[in-house]
């Protein structure tokens, strides 16, 4: 692993640096939420609809509830649905990536078919249905979110485990009689492990996109939960007296997936330098 | 060629059936009862249970989709749980709005995503190639949603240049109208292509550029404006195909999002409603609909590439 490559390009551009910043920022406020004064389920009515102003930095919503509490509460949903959802489908695009590429034959044909036909059923719209018909949760949306989007992810594993398995060092293995789970734990993931990452820190920014949209048509985070999407969903109705509203979360979510979109291509860059710096 | 026109399709038959099964499966064995739309509260229990059978829900699943696909192949796509009209009715009804945003989105978005991307690739790595990237990368980060609630506000609230909802002004019947209630959904919906297609086309570009032919020509002296229209322009209809074929799907399903931010009456509204109302054979009708555009647009995408570029052996 080229993790010194990664230091350079990320000294190289400074945007990439301000990405793992912006990112380092949002997660330490979500994780230090509980230090806000406020708290962000509490309705003050006398206070609704202020605008930003010094006691209340984003102002306050339209249940007088103090903005940037709810947004720092909201950024940790939104960025855990990311995290989690992210870790579920590295996991099983891995799990089904490498086993199709590695044991090939029918289970590669039956594996491969499958996620063709997930693939062609409009996910974002599966997303939708499942979450109107299961009781939509936190859980529920990492869940659905994790198990719709792995097919990319197993599709890319897939392709390097056909390429990985036929070094040496992996005959190698199969000759010494090791196991077929081990060789695939111990001798492809390993070196596939670049790709992977890269594919995680891209799928984490489109989880998160996912989940606001969800969260914007009123298909995801519940009340008296917020996630910057949800906080998003009535926004617009007071985007005439209050545009600050739609203003903070929206901000947050944009830098939050362009920040992982960079990263994804500075890892990709790092690892392999050759492949193209375009 | 036939053949392998003929050979792609009739692959495409058993994956068009495996989706039907999975989303069918999926939409049933998810709780909830559709029937529940249709009791009111003075209906006794046997009164539902005329109401789940009229509507075949007491049969076993399997039964259910059995007959779900007969009634498929006699081009009847059920009928709507909410207010009772077909549901292939319901669906046509929305196509013109959505084929008519969708379609002027996409046209907008080649129009400048290919001169924008050749350009950024003809001058790689300088500055105005790295502001172009930003911009696209902007671009696929952005959410939808907020990029048109924020257009909304800058120009319906504050400038009030143009309507922020509908596609018609009640009692307006003008196509300046409805071109009118387009531009903003069309730019969220352009804004996005744009951004992705730039990162196919400038990079294939860029591919182009190193090869020999432009090579020659530079030494025979053509300028690089004259090389990128006349020769580089041709090479790179490839990527563009791909793009075509990846958009298909959507120019038929329409944006659910997009569609509803700016409560566009196309197939995106009618689908998000669908899935509100739990109305399941809408449901069924629009992702049967859009699988089957998304199986279509990679296989004319494929057949194309062998017409456009010979050396690419579609045959095989």
């Amino acid at each position: 692993m080229k993790w010194r490559n990664v230091l350079t390009q990320l000294k190289e551009q400074k945007a990439a640096l301000a990405a793992l910043i912006i990112l380092a920022v949002f997660v330490l406020m979500s994780v230090l939420a509980f230090l806000s004064p406020y708290d962000p389920n509490k309705i003050m009515p006398m206070d609704k609809l202020q605008a930003p102003n010094a006691s209340h930095w984003f102002g306050t919503d339209d249940y007088g509830r103090d903005y940037f509490a709810r947004a720092l509460y909201g950024g940790r949903v939104s960025l855990s649905v990311g995290f989690l959802s992210m870790a579920i489908a590295v996991l099983v695009g891995t799990a089904v990536g490498t086993v199709s590429g590695y044991f090939g034959g029918w289970v590669d044909n039956v594996l491969m078919r499958m996620v063709d036909v997930l693939m062609s059923i409009p996910s974002f719209f599966l997303i939708m249905i499942l979450n109107a018909y299961l009781k939509p949760s936190i859980s529920t949306i990492i869940i659905i979110i994790g198990m719709l989007s792995w097919m990319n992810i197993a599709r890319i594993v897939r392709a390097e485990t056909l390429s990985v398995k036929e070094r040496e060092y992996v005959l190698y293995a199969r000759v010494s009689g090791q196991s077929r789970l081990n060789i695939i734990l111990k001798h492809i993931v390993p070196n596939i492990m670049p790709t992977i990452i890269v594919a995680a820190t891209i799928n984490i920014a489109s989880a998160i996109l996912m989940e606001s949209s969800l969260s914007f048509l009123g298909l995801g985070v519940q009340q008296p939960n917020s996630s910057w999407g949800s906080m998003l969903n009535n926004a617009q109705g007071y985007i005439g007296e209050a545009p600050y509203l739609a203003l903070f979360p929206g901000m947050f979510i944009l830098l939050t997936v362009l920040s992982f979109n960079f990263l994804g291509d500075v890892f990709r860059v790092a690892f392999e330098p050759r492949a193209n710096r375009r | 060629m036939q053949k392998y026109i003929l050979r792609r399709v009739l692959q495409a038959i058993p994956l068009l059936w495996f989706i039907s099964i999975v989303s069918f499966a999926l939409i049933k064995l998810a709780p909830g009862d559709p029937v529940l739309s249709f009791v009111t509260p003075d209906m006794d229990a046997e009164a539902v249970e005329r109401v789940r059978q009229s509507l075949g829900l007491d049969q076993p699943i399997y039964i259910q989709y059995w007959i779900w696909l007969k009634n498929v192949f006699m081009g009847n796509l059920g009928y709507s749980v909410s207010n009772h009209r077909p549901v292939l009715t319901l669906i046509v009804e929305r196509l013109p709005a959505t084929i008519g945003l969708m379609g002027s989105a996409l046209l907008l978005s080649l129009i400048i995503s290919i001169p924008l991307s050749m350009y950024a690739a003809s001058r790689q790595n300088r500055p105005a190639d790295r502001v172009l990237g930003l911009i696209s990368y902007i671009g696929i980060s952005i959410p939808s949603f907020w990029f048109g609630i924020m257009l909304i506000y800058l120009f319906a609230v504050k400038l009030n240049w143009l309507p922020s909802m509908g596609m018609r002004t009640i009692g307006v019947d003008s196509i300046w109208d409805i071109m009118k209630h387009g531009i903003l959904p069309c730019t969220v919906l352009a804004f996005m292509n744009v951004s992705v297609y730039m990162r196919y086309i400038r990079s294939h570009t860029i591919s182009q550029l190193e090869e020999d032919y432009v090579q020659i020509q530079y030494a025979y002296g053509a300028t690089q404006g004259t090389v990128l229209r006349r020769h580089v322009l041709k090479n790179v209809l490839l990527p563009i195909i791909t793009i075509l074929g990846m958009s298909f799907p959507e120019l038929i399903a329409g944006a659910f999002i997009t569609e509803s931010v700016f409560s566009w009456p196309g197939m995106g509204l009618l689908g998000i409603n669908s899935v509100f109302s739990l109305d399941y054979p809408v449901i069924m009708g629009i992702t049967m609909i859009s699988s089957v555009m998304l199986v279509i647009g990679n296989l004319v995408a494929d057949v194309l590439y062998g017409v456009v570029d010979p050396r690419i052996k579609t045959m095989g």
